[in-house]
């Protein structure tokens, strides 16, 4: 997609300018003839080379936080028009529109604040059980934090890790084996659990990163391959009698051993230690990639690989440690899985977590507190959902399609920004004579790859 | 028991219908307005509720039929009812809560994957009483209600019709996922074959699952269809006449396979199973030789109904062909494809399944 060129202040079309990047590309590869060209084709590395003013993965990753607000704001209001349209009320009501329009309103109001309201007192605070919806709220937060946080890791380095659900699955499998087949003291075994289940997830996420850095095959596509390679895996296993219970034909594993789970912090709710687990994560993450030397070489690979090899970073080096790291961080979510909520293992056991973590590294803008607290936002829709579902029968899929939406607004903020008329504030402010919107535009949509 | 990594794409599309469907209503809304205080028909107060597995509502199998039982008996018997569907596994325990708080008097699960949950969700709440679907337990519990069925029973005699009808002298079979109540069906259908061929002497080859070893052909989920075509596709081609797929909507996959085998010329014919594929999928009414039929709405009718008139009990609801709870359907279409002496047999074997004399066993059974 590199026609986009109307609008353009740049004196190149977008087809020579990508011609010279090429060109400059394998110069700087190569350090203008000093070094050996590298062994990844410049044109094969995905993420931020540089050259655009900002490609379309940037904007996507590291969007206004202010837009990420808005549109899980019209994302609200949008799926509220649908969970209205789906109410049997309203739809009785819109029969007779024009001779009564205000029992339509009425029951179009009622729809949507019914649904919200229930939605809130199955994530928050309910006049019944007080706070104790907001401890699930967490519960089911902990492995989408923790996911989204191998997600956004990578996204910084440059990297779309798709892979989270693979990662997920291949921990969940490897913690939950050693869980319910070992009998070990307490503290042990959970540590052990935790030990194995990450080494999984961390090797499943170096397979991607040897494989780029060594052959150039393209992150997305190993990492959704990975996927279905640990679904079917995990399928098979629970078809062996090693993986099932004793005297039972089904594919669920024996339940773990109670030495195994992660202690439950507040009685009476499923908040377990893993939660703390993802704080420590968070802050962890966080440290890494704004204190540490690692971490700087991962935003200087993703900001542009081609100037931190020339820097002196060694780029395959740093591709293969962070997706063993993103795979480390997802597996924390499948330990979370295993060992905190579920604490069998079967079929199911990533759901959509590996996905949904995408989306919340995107919402969260790929740092480590955003991903943070987007994971507290659709862990409050997850656990909200179920209650909305019971109180007012509106479909669990709505959330779902909520869920989407923000997505589709985060991906397009011109979209945001014009309905919420901020385009024009912010052509004044940053007009630069190098950068003017039309033009990154453009050059974002030129960019993708 | 659908497959998490497409369950996502086939959400959206609700959306699109909602859409579309509120256009439609705005576009009409032109009609009278009702007169104030219309009042509803008087309702029984108890409340009969429903969580399903991560496969739905509308899975074309037992979540579906479970759900469309306790559907009917608001109509029916007159009471209310509330359902949730679980998108993970996660959510099961979440949803019985829900339930309880809710004030269900009885609470319906649906399938193995909710059995711990369901142990938990009862042990707490001893003063609510609570069902399962296709799941029993080792040591019962006192509110719970395990649903299963004996499906081998029915299977046995679909498999020993195929057998006396088959031209070709091999009937096929597959499933969707290697579980028990896939499997269930799978080796009744085996040992149907065999028995006609131990009576009959002949030579009548299942391909597709072997019984003894416990291994067969499987699609690998309950929703692609084109897999089910696939695999059906390798039946035929392996001599199989007769293919019975035991995969929830998969099926149609194979109706689709045997239709173009029959427009090329060749005499194949269709066994459906869970419910009367004639009636269910008329599209291939006409290859329709019978159906392996779980009469899981009905078994729902009935435990909500005894508890309704306070006559739970924690005994196993066993579909049995004794209780019609699994049955085979009538031939149909295909009526005169079955001889009289093969239908006079099918009689005796059912009364003697239905005696006791003769037993049908699968590992797949439900625990007596």
């Amino acid at each position: 997609m590199t026609s986009s060129s109307e609008g353009s202040t740049k004196d190149q079309t977008p087809e020579e300018s990508t011609a010279e990047v090429r060109a400059a590309d394998v110069a700087l590869d190569t350090a203008g003839g000093t070094l050996e060209p590298s062994i990844v084709p410049v044109s094969s590395q995905s993420g931020d080379t540089g050259h655009q003013q900002g490609s379309l993965m940037r904007r996507i990753v590291m969007g206004n936080g202010f837009v990420s607000v808005l549109a899980v704001i019209v994302a609200l209001f949008l799926g509220g028009l649908l969970i209205a349209s789906t109410d049997a009320q309203v739809a009785k009501t819109a029969g007779y529109l024009f001779a009564r329009p205000s029992d339509f309103l009425t029951a179009l109001w009622s729809a949507m604040t019914d649904s919200y309201v229930a939605l809130f007192q199955g994530s928050v605070f309910s006049p019944r059980e007080g706070f104790k919806p907001i401890l699930e709220t967490m519960t089911v937060a902990t492995p989408l934090i923790c996911a989204g946080l191998g997600v956004a890791l990578a996204f910084r380095a440059g990297l779309f890790n798709i892979g989270a659900q693979g990662q997920i699955i291949i921990s969940a499998t490897l913690a939950a084996y050693v869980g319910f087949t070992w009998h070990l003291p307490f503290g042990l075994h959970l540590l052990l659990v935790i030990i194995m289940g990450v080494l999984g997830g961390a090797a499943w996420g170096a397979i991607v990163g040897i494989l780029k850095a060594r052959t150039g095959a393209h992150e997305v596509i190993v990492t959704i391959m990975l996927n279905y390679v640990a679904l079917f895996l995990l399928d098979f296993l629970l078809n062996t009698s090693a993986f099932r219970r004793p005297g039972d034909n089904s594919p669920i594993s024996p339940r773990l051993d109670e030495s195994a789970t992660y202690p439950v912090l507040i009685p009476g709710s499923r908040l377990h230690l893993g939660f703390l687990v993802a704080i420590a994560l968070t802050y962890g993450v966080w440290w890494m990639l704004n204190r540490s030397t690692i971490g700087f070489e991962f935003r200087a690979v993703g900001a542009n690989p081609i100037a931190a090899r020339t820097a002196g970073v060694k780029v395959p080096r740093a591709t293969i440690l962070v997706m063993a790291l993103a795979g480390a961080l997802a597996a924390f979510g499948g330990v979370a899985q295993v060992a905190g909520t579920e604490k069998v293992l079967t079929g199911g056991v990533a759901a959509q977590i590996g996905f949904d973590s995408i989306t919340v590294a995107l919402l969260g803008r790929s740092t480590p507190w955003g991903t943070f607290f987007a994971g507290l936002l659709f862990g409050a829709f997850r656990a909200g959902a179920v209650q909305m579902q019971i109180q007012t029968g509106t479909p669990i899929d709505i959330v779902l399609v909520v869920q989407s939406l923000i997505v589709l607004f985060i991906a397009a903020p011109p979209l945001i920004r014009s309905i919420f008329r901020l385009e024009s504030k912010k052509k004044k402010k940053n007009k630069t004579p190098k950068a003017a919107p039309e033009a990154a535009l453009a050059n974002a949509t030129g960019g993708a790859k | 028991m659908k497959k998490p990594l497409r369950a996502t794409l086939k959400r959206g599309s609700m959306a699109g219908v909602a859409t579309v469907g509120a256009a439609a209503l705005l576009l009409t809304g032109c009609g009278q307005a009702p007169d104030a205080g219309s009042g509803a028909a008087t309702k029984s107060d108890f409340l009969g509720c429903i969580v399903s597995d991560s496969g739905g509502f509308d899975d074309q199998s037992f979540n579906q039929s479970s759900y469309e039982g306790l559907k009917k008996t608001e109509t029916d018997l007159g009471i209310q009812t509330k359902s949730a569907e679980s998108k993970a596994n996660s959510d099961f325990e979440t949803n019985l809560n829900g339930m309880v708080s809710a004030g269900c008097n009885l609470t319906i699960t649906v399938g193995f994957l909710l059995g711990d949950a369901t142990k938990a969700a009862a042990e707490k709440n001893t003063d609510k009483h609570f069902a399962i679907i296709d799941y029993a337990y080792e040591t019962p519990i006192a509110n719970v209600k395990p649903v299963v069925y004996d499906t081998a029973q029915a299977a046995y005699l679909a498999g020993y019709t195929a057998a006396a009808t088959t031209k070709t002298g091999k009937v096929g079979t597959f499933g969707g996922i290697k579980i028990p109540t896939v499997t269930i069906f799978m080796d009744g259908f085996y040992d149907g074959v065999q028995a006609y061929n131990k009576a009959k002497g002949k030579s009548v080859q299942v391909v597709g699952w072997d019984k003894n070893t416990q291994d067969g052909s499987f699609t690998g989920d309950f929703e692609k269809q084109d897999t089910g075509k696939q695999v059906t596709i390798n039946l035929l081609d392996q001599g199989a006449d007769i293919v019975m797929p035991v995969a929830g909507p998969v099926g149609k996959g194979a109706g689709a396979a045997l239709k173009e085998a029959k427009a090329a010329g060749k005499d194949v014919k269709l066994i459906w199973v869970d419910s009367d594929g004639y009636l269910t999928a008329p599209e291939y009414k006409d290859l329709m030789l019978t159906s392996v039929v779980k009469q899981m709405g009905e078994a729902v009718e009935t435990v909500v109904k005894d508890d309704k008139d306070g006559k739970f009990s924690n005994t196993a609801y066993v579909g049995t062909l004794e209780n019609d709870g699994v049955a085979i359907a009538p031939f149909h279409d295909l009526d005169s494809a079955v001889s009289a002496e093969t239908k006079s047999e099918l009689d005796a074997l059912k009364a003697d399944i239905v005696s006791g004399k003769l037993v049908v066993e699968s590992k797949a059974s439900p625990k007596k």
